[in-house]
Order: C-alpha cells, then sequence, then structure tokens
C-alpha cells in the first residue's frame, strides 16, 4: 500500500499530534543546539534535525505496554514516551533533575517506568537488549512488542547481526528501524557496506523488510504500525530501513563539509516537518492558524524547559559513587 | 517449592545443576539460555533433562553469539526475568565482553534499570583445555565496576552462591572450576541455604601465614597447609569465594593475626586479583606486617596445551610450600 493512501486511515488527531512532536523535537534540539555554541552545555550535541519523522512515527506507532530502545537520533522518542523538553535539557546540562541525575550526558537517557531502554553510545548494544526485552514478552506469552533504532553504520556492527539472527531464529515481536542518513559520521555509505539497500542484510536473517521513506511521518508511521501489528499477533520481527539524511553534522562541533552541499539543498525540500505541513494542509486537517498555534504551544514549552532545567540543582560530587549497584530491595520493574 | 531432598552426596557440578534446578522451580522467572544445554544438556551436561522438565522456552539453545546472548539476557532482565546464560568455556565471554562492561555494567549507575542476571562461565586450567578452554578470565572483569563476581571452591559453595547470584539484583558472573567438577563431592543440606555473596571463609585456621586464594588453588594451599603443619608452621587459608565485591574485613583480619600474606591464583601473575589484594593489605595492615606481600599466580603467558607446560605454568603446592617457608623465616 502506497503510504499516500495509507495516510487516509490515520485520525486527524493522531497527524497532529505527530506535527507537534516533529515541532517539539526540532525546537528543542535548536534550542539545546543554541545553549551549545553559548557554552552552555557539557559534551557533545547530537541531532535529528532532518530526520525527526523517524522517531515519531515510529514511537506513535507503539502501545502504551510497549517498549521502544531508541538510538541517538530519536529525540521524539523520549518526548513521545514522557520525558519532558526541561528533563532533557537538564540532562545536557548534566543536572540532578535528568533522568540519569547527571551521570551520564546527552541522549544517553532511559526511563523503564516510561518504556525507555536507556542508549548506550556503543553503537548496536542496544539491539541485542531489544531483542532480550522480546524474549522476556515471548517467554512469557505477553502481546507486548519492543522497537528499536540504530543508524546504517551501526549495521555493521556484530551485535545488529547477533540480534537480528537471534530475533528472527526465535520469530521475537521486535521491530528493528534503521536510519539510513547516508552518513556514519564522515563515512559515507558505500564505504560502509558493499549494497545500495540496508534493507538487503534483512534477507539474510530471513526477515521481511521494507524501505520506507523516512522524511514522511506518515509513511514511517504506518509501516511500523504494520510491523509491530504482525509482531504482535507471533509473525516475528521485521527491518524497515528509513531513507533520510543528516541535515547537520556528525555532532554540533562537525562542520559537515564532507557532505555535498548540492545534497542538502535536495534533501532540504524534503524537510519532514515541511512534508507533514503539506500533507496536513492537503487533507483539510489544519490551516495556517493551526500551525502557528503549535509553533507557539511549542516555543513555550521549550522556555519553561530551560527554566526548569536552569534552576535544578547540580548533583553533589560524593553522589558519583551512589547507584553502582542495584540494592536488594529494589523492586522488578 | 520443590520439596527437600534426602541428604546425599553431590558433585560440584550436581551442586550447579540443582541450584539451577532449585532455582527454576521456586521463581518462574529464572530461564537458561545459551549453546546446546537444551536436549543436549550442555557441554558439560550441567543442565541435562532441564529442557524437558521446564520447556524449550525456559531452556533456550541460542545461536552462537555470545554477545547477543549477554545482550539478550540483559534485556529480558530489565523485563523482570532472572536469565542465566551459559557460556560454554569462559574463555568465549571474551565476545560478550562489550555487552557485559557497557551494558549490564553501567546500566543501573546510568538510568537506575536493574539487571539481575548470571553468567555461569567454566573457567580454569588443568584440564589439557589450552589456550582457548583453559582461561581465567576474572580479571578482565574485576576492574568493571557494577559487576558482582563468585568463584566457588567447594559443592556447597557452588550450590550456594549460584542460588545467591540468581537472588541478587545485580549482573553476577559466576566462574565455576572445571577442574573440581567431578573431582569434589560433599553431602549438601536438604533445606534450601545460599551463600552471601560478599563473604570469605577461612577454610582453615592457622597462626603464621594467611594465603588468600580463591577456586581450585584453595584445594592447593589445603594441601600445602597439611605438608607445612608437618614442619610446625600453621596456615590460615582464606577463600574469597566472592571477587567483587571482596570482603576486606575478612582478609585484613587474618593478616592481621598471621602478620604474612600469600596471595595465590591461577590467572596470570601480572594484573590480577592478588596484586589488589597485595595493595589492600600493604595500605590496611602494613604496621602489622613480619615480612613481605608474596604472589603466587600463573606466568604471564597464555594457558599452554601440552601436558608438561600446562604443569609447568599451574600452580602448584611446592610453589606454594616454598612461598611459605621463605616467609616463615622472617
Ligand atoms: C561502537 C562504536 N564505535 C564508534 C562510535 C563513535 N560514533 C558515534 S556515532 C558514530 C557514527 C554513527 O553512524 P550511524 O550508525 O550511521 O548513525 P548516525 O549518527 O549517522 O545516525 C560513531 C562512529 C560509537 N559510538 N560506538
Amino acid at each position: 500500500m502506497e503510504a499516500a493512501d495509507a495516510v487516509k486511515d490515520i485520525k486527524r488527531a493522531d497527524l497532529l499530534q505527530m506535527y507537534y512532536y516533529l515541532r517539539l523535537t526540532r525546537a528543542l534540539e535548536d534550542r539545546v543546539t543554541a545553549l551549545y555554541r553559548q557554552g552552555r552545555i557539557m559534551g557533545g550535541v547530537y541531532t535529528s534535525n532532518g530526520m525527526e519523522a523517524i522517531a515519531v512515527g515510529y514511537s506513535s506507532a507503539v502501545g502504551r505496554n510497549d517498549i521502544i530502545a531508541p538510538y541517538h537520533r530519536d529525540m521524539g522518542a523520549f518526548l513521545i514516551r514522557g520525558i519532558t523538553p526541561g528533563e532533557v535539557i537538564a540532562q545536557y546540562l548534566g543536572k540532578r533533575t535528568g533522568p540519569t541525575k547527571g551521570k551520564d550526558g546527552n541522549v544517553h537517557m532511559g526511563d523503564l517506568k516510561r518504556g525507555v531502554i536507556g542508549f548506550v553510545s556503543h553503537l548496536a548494544d542496544n539491539l541485542p537488549v531489544a531483542t532480550g526485552v522480546a524474549l522476556a514478552f515471548k517467554i512469557r506469552r505477553e502481546s507486548r512488542v519492543v522497537v528499536t533504532n540504530t543508524g546504517d553504520g551501526g549495521t555493521s556492527r556484530g551485535d545488529f547481526h547477533e540480534a537480528m539472527n537471534f530475533a528472527a531464529v526465535r520469530k521475537l515481536p521486535v521491530v528493528f528501524f534503521c536510519n539510513n542518513n547516508q552518513y556514519a559520521y564522515s563515512t559515507p555509505l558505500h564505504l560502509q557496506m558493499a549494497i545500495p539497500d540496508v534493507v538487503d542484510r534483512a534477507k539474510a536473517y530471513g526477515m521481511p523488510g521494507e524501505i520506507v521513506d523516512g522524511n514522511d511521518v506518515a509513511a514511517v508511521y504506518v509501516a511500523a504500525q504494520r510491523a509491530v501489528r504482525r509482531a504482535r499477533a507471533g509473525g516475528g520481527p521485521t527491518f524497515l530501513e528509513c531513507k533520510t539524511m543528516r541535515m547537520h553534522g556528525h555532532s554540533e562541533h562537525d562542520s559537515a563539509k564532507y557532505v555535498p552541499r548540492e545534497l542538502l539543498e535536495e534533501w532540504k525540500k524534503k524537510d519532514p516537518i515541511l512534508k507533514a505541513e503539506q500533507m496536513l494542509t492537503k487533507l483539510g486537517y489544519a490551516d495556517a492558524g493551526t500551525l502557528h498555534e503549535v509553533e507557539e504551544r511549542v516555543k513555550k514549552e521549550i522556555e519553561a524547559g530551560v527554566e526548569f532545567a536552569e534552576q535544578s540543582p547540580m548533583p553533589e560530587g560524593p553522589e558519583a559513587l551512589e547507584g553502582v549497584f542495584a540494592s536488594d530491595e529494589e523492586v522488578k520493574p | 517449592m520443590t520439596t527437600a531432598a534426602p541428604p546425599h552426596e553431590v558433585t560440584y557440578l550436581e551442586a550447579i545443576s540443582e541450584a539451577l534446578d532449585e532455582e527454576m522451580s521456586r521463581d518462574d522467572s529464572v530461564f537458561l539460555l545459551g549453546e546446546d544445554i537444551g536436549p543436549y544438556g550442555g557441554a558439560f551436561r550441567i543442565t541435562e533433562g532441564f529442557q524437558k522438565k521446564y520447556g524449550e522456552w525456559r531452556v533456550l539453545d541460542t545461536p552462537l553469539a555470545e554477545s547477543g546472548i549477554v545482550g539478550a539476557a540483559i534485556g529480558a532482565a530489565m523485563m523482570g526475568m532472572r536469565p542465566v546464560v551459559e557460556m560454554q568455556f569462559a574463555d568465549f565471554i571474551s565476545c560478550a565482553f562489550d555487552q557485559i562492561t557497557e551494558v549490564a555494567a553501567k546500566n543501573h549507575y546510568r538510568w537506575g534499570a536493574a539487571v539481575p542476571m548470571v553468567i555461569r562461565a567454566p573457567f580454569g586450567g588443568g584440564v589439557h583445555g589450552g589456550p582457548f578452554h583453559s582461561e581465567c578470565p576474572e580479571g578482565w572483569f574485576f576492574h568493571s565496576p557494577g559487576l558482582k563476581l563468585v568463584a566457588p571452591s567447594t559443592p556447597y559453595d557452588a550450590k550456594g552462591l549460584l542460588k545467591a547470584a540468581i537472588r541478587d539484583n545485580n549482573p553476577v558472573i559466576y566462574f565455576e572450576h572445571k577442574f573440581l567438577y567431578r573431582r569434589l563431592k560433599a553431602v549438601l543440606p536438604t533445606e534450601d541455604y545460599i551463600v552471601p555473596i560478599g563473604k570469605a571463609e577461612v577454610k582453615r585456621i592457622g597462626r603464621d601465614i594467611s594465603v588468600i586464594t580463591y577456586g581450585a588453588m584453595v584445594h592447593l594451599a589445603l594441601e600445602a597447609a597439611d605438608l607445612l603443619a608437618k614442619e610446625g608452621t600453621e596456615l590460615e587459608v582464606v577463600d574469597l569465594r566472592t571477587l567483587i565485591p571482596l570482603d576486606k574485613q575478612t582478609i585484613f583480619e587474618s593478616v592481621r593475626k598471621t602478620s604474612k600474606a600469600i596471595m595465590l591464583h591461577e590467572d596470570n601473575k601480572t594484573g590480577g586479583i592478588g596484586a589488589e589484594v597485595a595493595a589492600l593489605v600493604a595500605e590496611e595492615c602494613f604496621d602489622c606486617l613480619d615480612g613481605p606481600i608474596l604472589r603466587i599466580a600463573a606466568p604471564d603467558t597464555p594457558v599452554p596445551f601440552s601436558t608438561t607446560l600446562e604443569e609447568f605454568f599451574l600452580p602448584k603446592v611446592v610453589d606454594v610450600v616454598a612461598a611459605a617457608r621463605k616467609l616463615a623465616a622472617y
């Protein structure tokens, strides 16, 4: 089914909600980048600029009890799961109110209560972990699903292959997304793999795979829904390659001179927010006024977040010693 | 609950099986995963008959992929399961190093999610396994905050420590010594018991020299102690049992009493656990030391294959006796 047809089945409220999260993601990451330029952020800033539709699309397609295991360009996923802009900024500022209480930085966030597996720097490490989440669901016969994501570069790691294989062999309820933004840091796709489409890797594991327009939030949502439904019904894992483009440097310190300007110009026309606005207008779901309201709402939320984060306390030095081990009393999630 | 078995003698290996069996029937969230552990029962037959009893989904044969296996165990653990991974040999744990040190070890510290998981690692030499089936990899993980490490030396401890490890809310690597599997037998209590993680045990009381050791080397130390007793030198043998967190109190109490310490382990000497314990003893017990802290350990080579080479490589009773005589002279 073409995404253009499928979009008709998506409720207006859901599409508007996704649009809101696209804007919230963009505004939050722009604000964090501005803070970074002012020298107020500790460590690096990795954004999903131009790729927001992937996390927003897949996170909108999962249910309340499902689990997500995002990677480093999935800000929308954290937001949809209820991690607030304030908490995100607090995390970037190393504050105690961030999801890791200052123990870890930037997008290395997680919260089991909100169904988010924490991201680790080591790329693809979370894919076997997601497989294990799905394994627990399968052992307990729960109809829950886990969705995870990786970059194209991450698919070169052994853990990607070990996870895909295990999940396929055991038909586990996991959906593997891949954000193919053409580059891994400075390495272009053709030096990453000898195949034109990452999705070809799924075939080796006997897993169905699809190519999705990663800049079209509705297309991502529909593909995710289909894969989630399949996983929930016992049909096993799916691999979804989202074609997109990394519009900023690898992180905000990187000017990305190695990316041809024309390529960026071409992809700019396919900006996911622009695309979503065109779709909403075409469907008659929103006019300029509605879109403007979203923009205003987002602005307010981000500024409230900045204030929350700035007023939050820093952790005390000796808190560095806390939490190495879980206590005996700690309840199971 | 399983009904209590009548008193019976079990090997070290059977003690491990019993612990797994009892924990699996006590708690539905306990499950096993690893290579060839299902119908085959594992390379050492520790899980023989388990799949028949508990089903395919609680005794899972996995693809040959240690990183994937440990990663999956971590994910399942976060969902409230208590996975027990079997490494076919401890040596292959290197393939899962990243998942263990970067994901499992740091998870709770970083974002508060507990990882109650056990990795069983059949380790150690003396079985002519060569460089890839004899390793003592505990030193690699000794330096990774967030992991607990245990290494039982008797059937009693093997059972009790494994049960404690399964019930612990943290990732625990359980180093089971292959050389001891079928060489040791003991009558175990019929009632449920655990050996608490973090507690060393003085396996032999002695006034003259503390030998601090773990795993199969405990038995070497005990043998040496018998010989030395005839010369009037009394060794105190401290079995660490848990490597992380170290039972510093028991170590210090023993050394304060004897004023002399020997570190004994099968792992390579450089950067081994003996080095850390020696440093701790030097820091805390300097005033009461009457001689140098000595280390007896394997030389810094891979574990060689051939009988003569491996015999040379492994610490021996005569090494302990020689070190003790040297120290006794102080
Ligand atoms: C195992 C590992 N090696 C290297 C890095 C450093 N690093 C961080 S992001 C990155 C590129 C990632 O590329 P890709 O997986 O395609 O994701 P993208 O950033 O393009 O979304 C690299 C090399 C890392 N985090 N993990």
